[in-house]
């Protein structure tokens, strides 16, 4: 049966029909995806983790036992989960273990476009790509056989383009494999040094074992066409170079794109006048190929920046560019703002009303530094917002602690946040930390956590208690205000920044998203009393606009009535719906 | 056969991902080779939000560049605009009229370009545009915009009005395949 599916999906399945049966991980755009349709399947256990470490060691005692067993994340939850993974190598699998990597050329979602195919050199760890949809499932299933045979975790790396793209698919059955049978073995899994020092010749090996592997694999894939160019090319830049040149050059796909093969390059290379590399990113390809003697023409013809497409490709061979009509207009850019009735908002108003320096984090809330609020001086990584402060307080010797706080997501606190907190209880800085408890990870499409009281089915869970957690983590002023209170919020952000000891201040409201909040009737403005201050434009709200006769106006169709704005209105123009 | 090309432009919210999954079904029952790129993630935001769809005898890359667009579905005015370098020359441009501020048009930091189609339009490409919010509610829904702008693009294919309610049926969720099936029949039939 031919289906379509994002490549997500389709990986998903593939994890599926290859006998997978425990998945664990922390969402990611673009990899989200794989674990929310792995979780459709009923007999694979599926869970969403505090963070990718955690997810990672948890498919490692899966694979202990003896089943399949995989994670996933996008580029940068590999570095959260880099630590296991490099260990990993050493000891071995008993069942099949697959990571699943999606990076993001371009930064569609991101705060950076590190290339994964570093931490596959780096770890001494295969890696596959695959090309469209057909291909992830087949490499998903084709990861845990190449991890059994090899005795090491496989990384399966994605792209965007791949990940969030659908191409047709056709399903097969799942089998799964016999359980190997638990055996204690001390000398594989016990990496003390004196049992790491013997693997580590064991890895080396392997690398061998696996680059001999690559000479003749099918998923590296020569198609010979025009001899004039030949291109050395992965994943998603096999597809477009596909689309500018057809058959008129010769490719050599790989799908495996760690360990590199030596032989087949060379032999390629010796069918072609001129060698290119089209990789997205760092030159790794290319880099090998310099190694092994063979001359390419690799980033000095195409960017280390963003992603490509058939275009940039084109364009980069010389190739005319194809004919367009452009408007001579500026068209204004439309940059993603927090949603109408978003919590964050009345938090990140009181903020920046205060000129309080903001040390932000990674989701929703980090749109809190989009104008006009502004709101944000940094964002980092998950669970910098804490150590950040702390780090910045200290520096500050007494001049900041009373004007600058953090702010960290209630699935960001859980992922990083926790040992942050620990550290400015332990080491002593008067930090104000606000969480902001919105009851979902949102930014990557609402998935549960540890707070939220359910799992990634909607089953109920042990809800995590984020006040006696902070408490427990040593803070003493722990306190719960509701956002969409303007005066009480600014009472405790104003009275904790003036204490003389750290404090978490709990900014919770629900996600307005979510389906089981109810939208108030729009609130309305009383055109008689506006005096065009225009005060509530700077909260940035989307259903806020001024009209043709320079009033306020609400749009209906996008106001919630969430009443910050009414609050915040001088002349008590803005009024609830009836 | 020449790859085709469609690109479907909105903003956040407004069910992009719906309308390329119904012209996606249309076209693999029709028997094509199709890829239909998707940005998931940060769409919810109100920001721009495209999405490509490529379909013929084997299709490569899953994303439509300048140029290369047979047609551009926009579900919002400036949209249009902002995607118009996607269209070949001889492309044509199907547009919802609505107008939906930007951020930085709201807050008065960059002014709304109320003529920018006309200047298309001006230059030479072919624009249809219609009040697709006023027919979706018609139908029943602010929220069928998409698959009023289905029916009328619909109108430049040579597929049998039958399939397209078909895959409308194997697409949406079924309480909504009513609602769904008029909205189309009101982009189908606009213009007379």
């Amino acid at each position: 049966m031919k289906e379509l599916m994002i490549g997500n999906a389709a990986v998903a399945r593939g994890l599926y029909e290859a006998g997978v049966e425990v998945i664990s991980s922390y969402p990611g755009t673009p990899s989200t995806e794989i674990t929310e349709f792995s979780a459709t399947y009923d007999e694979i256990y599926c869970e969403w983790a505090p963070n990718e470490k955690v997810a990672m060691e948890a498919a490692f005692g899966a694979s202990l036992r003896g089943v399949r067993s995989a994670c996933a994340m996008k580029h940068v939850g590999l570095n959260v989960a880099a630590d296991p993974l490099f260990t990993l190598s050493y000891t071995g699998v008993t069942g099949g273990l697959v990571v699943c990597v999606a990076d993001d050329p371009g930064m569609h979602s991101s705060q950076n476009e590190q290339d994964s195919r570093h931490y596959a050199i780096g770890a001494k760890v295969p890696m596959l790509e695959p090309a469209d949809s057909a291909e992830c499932k087949a490499f998903a299933k084709l990861a845990f056989e190449i991890s059994e045979q090899f005795d090491t975790p496989c990384l399966l790396r994605m792209c965007t383009r791949i990940a969030h793209a659908q191409s047709v698919v056709e399903l097969e059955e799942r089998i799964v494999p016999e359980h190997k049978p638990y055996e204690k073995n001390p000398a594989k899994f016990i990496m003390a040094p004196a049992n790491a020092i013997k693997r580590h010749p064991f890895v080396e090996e392997r690398t061998k074992k696996l680059t001999e592997y690559a000479e003749t694999a099918e998923v590296n894939r020569l198609e010979m066409g025009g001899t004039e160019i030949g291109i050395i090319t992965s994943g998603a830049c096999y597809q477009y170079c596909k689309e500018v040149f057809g058959d008129t050059v010769s490719i050599l796909k790989l799908g495996m794109v760690n360990p590199l093969p030596v032989q087949k390059i060379k032999d390629f290379a010796g069918k072609v006048q001129k060698l290119y590399v089209v990789e997205e990113l760092d030159g790794v390809i290319e880099s090998h190929c310099r190694n092994i003697g063979v001359e390419v023409i690799g980033k000095e013809l195409f960017t280390p920046l963003g992603e490509y497409s058939q275009k940039s490709i084109a364009a980069a061979f010389g190739l005319p560019a194809k004919e367009t009509i452009t408007p001579d207009t500026t068209v204004p850019v439309r940059p993603p703002v927090m949603c109408s009735g978003c919590p964050h908002r009345g938090l990140f108003y009181t903020l920046a009303k205060n000129k309080i320096t903001v040390l932000g984090d990674i989701g929703c809330y980090t749109l809190g530094s989009a104008a006009p609020l502004c709101a944000l001086d940094s964002t980092l990584c998950m669970g910098a917002s804490i150590s950040g402060l702390h780090g910045y307080n200290k520096a500050g010797k007494g001049e900041t602690e009373h004007k600058s706080v953090c702010v960290i997501g209630d699935s960001t606190f859980m992922h990083s946040g926790m040992t942050g907190l620990a550290n400015v209880a332990y080491n002593g800085s008067n930090s104000t930390v606000i969480i902001l408890d919105n009851s979902i990870t949102g930014m990557t499409g609402h998935q549960q956590n540890p707070t939220t009281g359910y799992n990634i089915k909607g089953d109920p869970a042990t809800k995590i208690n984020l006040e006696d957690l902070c408490h427990a983590l040593g803070i003493n002023r722990v306190r719960v205000v509701d956002p969409y209170n303007l005066e009480e919020t600014e009472k405790a952000v104003k009275e904790e920044l003036a204490a003389d000891e750290a404090s978490v201040i709990i900014s919770r409201r629900p996600c307005v998203l979510l389906k089981y909040v109810k939208p108030k009737k729009p609130v309305y403005v009383d055109k008689d009393k506006c005096r065009k201050c225009k005060r509530c434009m700077k909260l940035g709200c989307p259903s806020i606009h001024i009209d043709a006769d320079g009033k306020a106006g609400i749009d209906k169709t996008l106001c919630v009535g969430c009443g910050v704005c009414e609050q915040l209105c001088p002349f008590d123009a803005i009024q609830a719906g009836e | 056969m020449e790859t085709k090309g469609i690109v479907i432009a909105g903003v956040g919210g407004q069910g992009s991902l719906l309308a390329s999954k119904l012209l996606g079904r249309v076209l693999v029952n029709e028997g094509y080779d199709i890829k239909v790129s998707e940005v998931h993630g940060m769409s919810q935001r109100g920001g721009s939000v495209i999405t490509y769809v490529r379909y013929g005898d084997k299709v490569y890359s899953p994303v439509v560049q300048s140029g290369e667009a047979d047609y551009i579905i926009s579900f919002e005015r400036i949209e249009a605009a902002r995607y118009a370098h996607l269209l070949k020359i001889g492309g044509i441009i199907i547009t919802n009229t609505q107008r939906i501020d930007p951020m930085p048009v709201i807050i008065g930091a960059a002014e709304y370009p109320e003529n920018i189609l006309d200047e298309l339009t001006a230059k030479g490409v072919q624009i249809e545009a219609l009040d697709a919010l006023t027919l979706a509610e018609e139908a029943g829904s602010s929220k069928a915009v998409n698959i009023v702008l289905m029916g009328q693009l619909a109108k430049h294919f040579h597929i049998d009005y039958e399939k397209w309610i078909s895959a409308i049926e194997q697409t949406v969720k079924p309480k909504f395949i009513e609602l769904n099936k008029k909205a189309f029949e009101l982009g189908y039939n606009f213009g007379g």
